[in-house]
């Protein structure tokens, strides 16, 4: 137990390292800099120009779809590079596996496409 | 090994997978409403997994290297999820057409869930686990915010997700800790592991406590119970009615082959655990719920009341403890069928009421509907001689003699103290003045499972050998370490 534990002991090192160090820089600008603001310092500060809208405002439910859809076959791409890699030695099964895992992604893009989920007007 | 051997004993999983899938796309393609179809052939696919798991009879069998087990334990488990199943399809039939939500996804939703219980209940392995509590949990979060265009169920959806999500984070940091500790995923080998050494290392206890909040959570029971009231009240009743007899049977089993598997040797370890989680959800089970005034919330409390009672058993530990939480879970399953089944029932001028007062004088109005609801609310009770009596009486009887008094009898005190919610509910059909009688008649299948529910309940007590029979194999499978 203890062994392991001193395995552990650079990270915790660095855990106390990295939180001393970023407390010392935010309490330093706290009581080292200069602070009168002014309402337009205070003001939100975008490109210039005044900001149009609150940035918590209502966008379109399909740009979330979209992403989600993205991702799926993001991740599927990144799956299929250590099986096409590996392919060699993980034989007939590791093929048909990867085989099994697309024919259940197309079930769902098959589903997504005639939900109208790829339409965009 | 051949192929077909190596597939062999998951052979229903992936029965059902493929059938979950052809259904999602006959759905998609079937240009009139595809509803009723989809249902009706969910169902079909749900009795023919049945006699799959059902039919086998050959033993103990592992597959993919041990990460799946199929034994007497789980064919027990999953017969009774495929029921719960096919009930929750049957009884959301009429509710989801008349709130015209009848979109064919909510039997493919249940087939995949069902999918992810089935993974769960012979899961033999960290992993196995994981991936079968997440392919069941994604299916329910959905399930949940069904109705999306009523804030309640939306909301009842993000909840499950949210605190879902994080149960599921703290089970992932136990398996992890167990893990690096024990060098192994796998039950088996973790629990030779742990016998050989002469001391439990202290990080596998830390990741078998947080591993059994993580499922905690998923059977609510307190102080992990949060989610329940709140997603319970705001899914769609057919969804709630699911959610309160079917994946809290799949996560019970799991949680119990959790305990024996690996961690059966180091009873005394998860024991004092689960007297905490017992206790707690009994006694919060049994007093809040007396000012609930919204009826699926009531049932809300009444589940988390009523996993604490299967937890006795667990806590027990013993081969009668293990027979008594399998008897539990089916009588559970019977009474929660009928009891949901009337509550789906309850329509007025088009609309689906859940406030209890609504059930004044039901008597005068509908006596066969109200002496069947008196029934399922006198056995959830626990009230001799109905059906719920005899679960909690097995695994009371597993404490005293596994030598839990003071767990047994907090248990009984904490049932008396939650007769009284159920038996207010008996007497405000008796001896209340009659509301507005409810749309009827009720359709079909929903009467007839509220019938059968209740007619079970009641006459369980002549005939309960071939349950008890089961329950106890079930129990012997999982007590029986290779």
């Amino acid at each position: 137990m203890e062994a392991m534990l001193g395995e552990y002991l650079p990270i915790l090192i660095f855990l106390g390292i990295a939180i001393g160090l970023s407390a010392v820089i935010v309490a330093a600008s706290w009581v080292a800099g200069p602070n009168n603001p002014d309402a337009e310092k205070l003001s939100a500060y975008e490109c210039g120009f005044e900001p149009f809208s609150d940035s918590r405002k209502q966008f379109d439910v399909r740009f979330y779809l979209v992403s989600i859809l993205f991702i799926i076959f993001d991740l599927e791409v990144a799956f299929l590079f250590p099986w096409a890699i590996t392919l060699g030695d993980i034989g007939v099964y590791g093929f048909w596996s990867m085989m099994v895992f697309l024919g259940v992604l197309t079930v769902g893009f098959v589903y997504e496409w005639k939900k109208g989920a790829l339409e965009w007007e | 090994m051949s192929w077909t051997s190596a597939f062999a004993p998951v052979l229903p999983e992936i029965w059902l997978a493929a059938a979950a899938m052809a259904l999602l796309l006959l759905g998609v393609f079937q240009k009139e409403d595809p509803f009723a179809r989809i249902s009706r052939l969910a169902v079909g696919a749900l009795a023919v997994t049945f006699v799959l798991v059902v039919g086998r009879d050959d033993g103990r069998v592992a597959a993919f290297d041990g990460l799946f087990v199929v034994d007497e334990f789980a064919r027990f488990m999953k017969g009774l999820v495929l029921i719960g199943s096919a009930l929750a399809i049957v009884l959301a039939e009429d509710w989801l057409v008349k709130e015209r939500a009848q979109r064919f996804e909510y039997p493919v939703l249940v087939l995949l869930a069902t999918v992810g219980m089935m993974a769960m209940i012979s899961a033999n392995d960290l992993v196995s686990l994981y991936v079968g509590l997440e392919l069941q949990s994604m299916a329910l979060y959905v399930l949940a915010a069904f109705q999306r265009d009523a804030v309640r169920s939306t909301e009842a959806g993000l909840k499950y997700f949210v605190l879902g999500a994080l149960a599921s984070g703290m089970l992932l940091y136990g398996a992890s800790l167990l893990y690096g500790f024990t060098g192994t995923t796998g039950f088996e080998p973790m629990a030779a592991r742990l016998r050989e050494a002469n001391q439990l290392p202290l990080g596998a206890l830390i990741g078998m406590a947080f591993l059994i909040a993580g499922l905690a959570f998923k059977v609510s029971a307190v102080p992990f119970h949060m989610w329940t009231p709140d997603v319970y009240e705001g899914a769609p009743t057919p969804v709630t009615a699911f959610f309160a007899f079917t994946p809290k049977i799949a996560a019970m089993a799991l949680f119990m082959r959790t305990m024996m598997t690996p961690f059966g040797d180091i009873g005394p370890a998860w024991q004092q655990i689960l007297v905490v989680l017992s206790i707690a959800s009994m006694g919060l089970g049994a007093y809040a719920a007396i000012g609930q005034d919204n009826i699926k919330r009531l049932m809300a409390y009444s589940s988390i009341g009523h996993v604490g009672y299967a937890l006795v058993g667990l806590t027990a530990g013993t081969g009668e403890g293990l027979r008594g939480v399998a008897i539990y879970l089916a009588i559970y399953l019977a009474m929660n069928a009928g009891a949901f089944a009337i509550i789906l029932g309850m329509r007025r001028r088009g609309q689906a009421v859940e406030e209890i007062p609504e059930l004044a004088g039901l008597a005068k109005t509908e006596p066969l509907t109200a002496a069947g609801l008196a029934v399922l609310l006198f056995s959830l009770a626990g009230v001799p001689p109905m059906a719920g009596f005899f679960g909690k009486f097995y695994v009371f009887m597993a404490a005293v003699n596994a030598g839990l008094f003071v767990l047994a009898v907090l248990g009984v005190l904490a049932s008396v103290v939650g007769a009284f919610y159920y038996l207010r509910i008996v007497k405000l059909m008796y001896f209340d003045p009659p509301a507005e009688p409810f749309e009827r008649p009720m359709p079909g299948a929903v009467g007839a499972v509220a019938a059968a529910s209740a007619l079970f309940t009641l006459l369980f007590f002549a005939w309960p050998a071939p349950l008890v029979a089961g329950a106890e194999a079930a129990a012997q499978a999982l007590l029986r370490l290779p």
